[in-house]
């Protein structure tokens, strides 16, 4: 079981490292969109300081969505996809270990570019420490339920906005308790309750988001 | 005991479903019309003006029929997508599709008619109380369904897609209404509460009860004339329904 997971995560690693490039964009896509809201809202530190917890998340919930469609869309046209359905392990698994992937080349350089970007918003540094921390803990969940929507709209017509429509709503508990997290901690009333619940969103979403998505994949490739 | 068992699944197929609804509907109408007349008839001349709201408070007699409509549909709706996606029923399937649009109507209704009474009441059209914002999520959980169902161009791949969705979306509904919840209580205090005076008039109670009663034989015979559309489209290549049409040519 473990050989396989392995074995997933390290083909679509390789893969994603041949095409560096959409990892890059996607990144910069991160970047971008956070720095164009002081340029919105102006730069008074106070202001941005109550904003950044709430930017932040939304541009990592919307990154990580770009990120999507390349979960499943390369395997499904290049029919790899079906000789992963049809092999003897269960298809949830191998799901799950592209989640891991997907979460490791989208997710995570968002929590290493969070802390950067937190100081443009002129966040203290406890405030930075437990933002970088809900994204580390809640960037998994956004993988695992975006997998569910990204198998649904695989190869339908204009999939891209689908995806958005149907994931983005199921998002909302995350970046409630990813950006609350952060409120709390510049409000003094401590991130522990919802660094807590983010927990377990993130390990419901990973553990329990592979079938549903498995199902789907069937689905489209009947 | 085996003869009901057949009677239950000959409804199933839509060839003896057709005539079926088809029956009924017009039963659901009336009583749809019935209810609502008795309702809004006790809800604007029988019921008392309430103390503190004035005679505004009478948008409820709509608008607590829609939220509750548009929550207890996604749930029927869901309980048809998953006996599909169980049973691999062609029905259920297309039950669902056409449960979608209603629900999404009562969703968008209690919204507005919430809008209504709240700009009199709180002097705001929106907050971002536990409850609007959830009823919104919601709204956009039936938008994402009808518009996943529309993408897909085979309806069969439709309905199980579908009702993945739906079901994704039932577990997911505590998990949104709590965190929402939540979130607006740790935010600040709950500045504006929805729950209102405790013991409501027993005339107003049962102007609402009526009101949520035409609200569902309403969506019955609604969903009920959806589904018969959905069946000719979906099932036009076979003999039943050239038989149907022709009749009437």
């Amino acid at each position: 079981m473990l050989v396989l997971i392995r074995a997933v995560i390290g083909r679509d690693l390789r893969l994603a490292m041949r095409r560096q490039a959409d990892i890059v964009a996607a990144t910069f896509f991160f970047i971008i969109v956070v720095s164009l809201f002081p340029l919105g809202v102006g730069p008074d530190a106070d202001q941005l300081r109550k904003l950044a917890p709430g930017v932040l998340w939304v541009a990592a919930l919307l990154a990580t969505m770009l990120s999507l469609p390349r979960l499943f869309a390369d395997d499904h046209r290049d029919g790899t996809l079906e000789q992963l359905a049809l092999a003897p392990q269960p298809l949830g698994l191998i799901v799950f270990g592209k989640v891991i992937a997907h979460w490791l080349v989208a997710g995570l350089p968002l929590v290493l570019l969070a802390p950067v970007l937190g100081i443009q918003f002129d966040l203290a540094n406890d405030a930075l420490a437990v933002l970088t921390l809900s994204l580390l803990i809640g960037t998994p969940a956004l993988s695992g339920i975006g997998a569910i929507g990204a198998a649904l709209t695989l190869g339908v017509r204009g999939g891209g906005v689908l995806l958005s429509l149907l994931v983005l709503p199921l998002y909302v508990p995350v970046l409630i308790f990813g950006a609350g997290a952060v409120d709390a901690t510049v409000s003094g009333l401590g991130p522990q309750a919802h660094l807590s619940l983010l927990g377990a969103l993130a390990l419901g979403g990973v553990f329990f988001a592979p079938w549903p998505t498995a199902a789907a994949l069937r689905i489209a490739l009947e | 005991m085996s003869n009901r068992v057949i009677n239950w699944f000959r409804y199933a197929s839509p060839q003896t479903f057709y005539p079926l609804a088809g029956k009924l509907i017009p039963w659901f109408w009336a009583l749809a019309a019935i209810f609502g007349v008795a309702g809004l008839s006790i809800g604007f001349l029988l019921a008392p003006t309430d103390a503190q709201q004035g005679e505004g408070y009478r948008i409820i007699f709509l608008h607590v029929p829609a939220s509750w409509m548009s929550m207890f549909i996604y749930l029927v709706m869901a309980f048809w997508a998953g006996t599909g996606l169980a049973f691999n029923t062609r029905l259920s399937g297309m039950m669902a599709s056409a449960l979608a649009p209603t629900g999404a109507l009562f969703a968008f209704l209690s919204l507005w008619t919430g809008a209504l009474w709240g700009k009199p009441m709180w002097g705001a059209w929106w907050v971002w109380d536990a409850r609007l914002t959830s009823e919104l999520i919601l709204l956009f959980l039936y938008i994402g369904f009808i518009a996943l169902q529309a993408a897909i161009d085979d309806p069969r791949r439709a309905d199980k897609a579908g009702a993945i969705l739906a079901l994704v979306g039932v577990v997911n509904i505590p998990i949104i209404y709590f965190s929402v919840k939540w979130w607006n209580t740790l935010h600040q205090g709950a500045s504006v509460s929805l729950t209102k005076a405790p013991s409501m008039a027993a005339m107003m109670l049962w102007g609402m009860l009526l009101c949520a009663l035409a609200c569902w034989m309403y969506s019955i015979a609604v969903a009920l004339m959806r589904v018969r559309t959905i069946m000719l489209e979906r099932e036009r290549h076979t003999d039943w329904v050239r038989a149907l049409l022709g009749e009437r040519e």
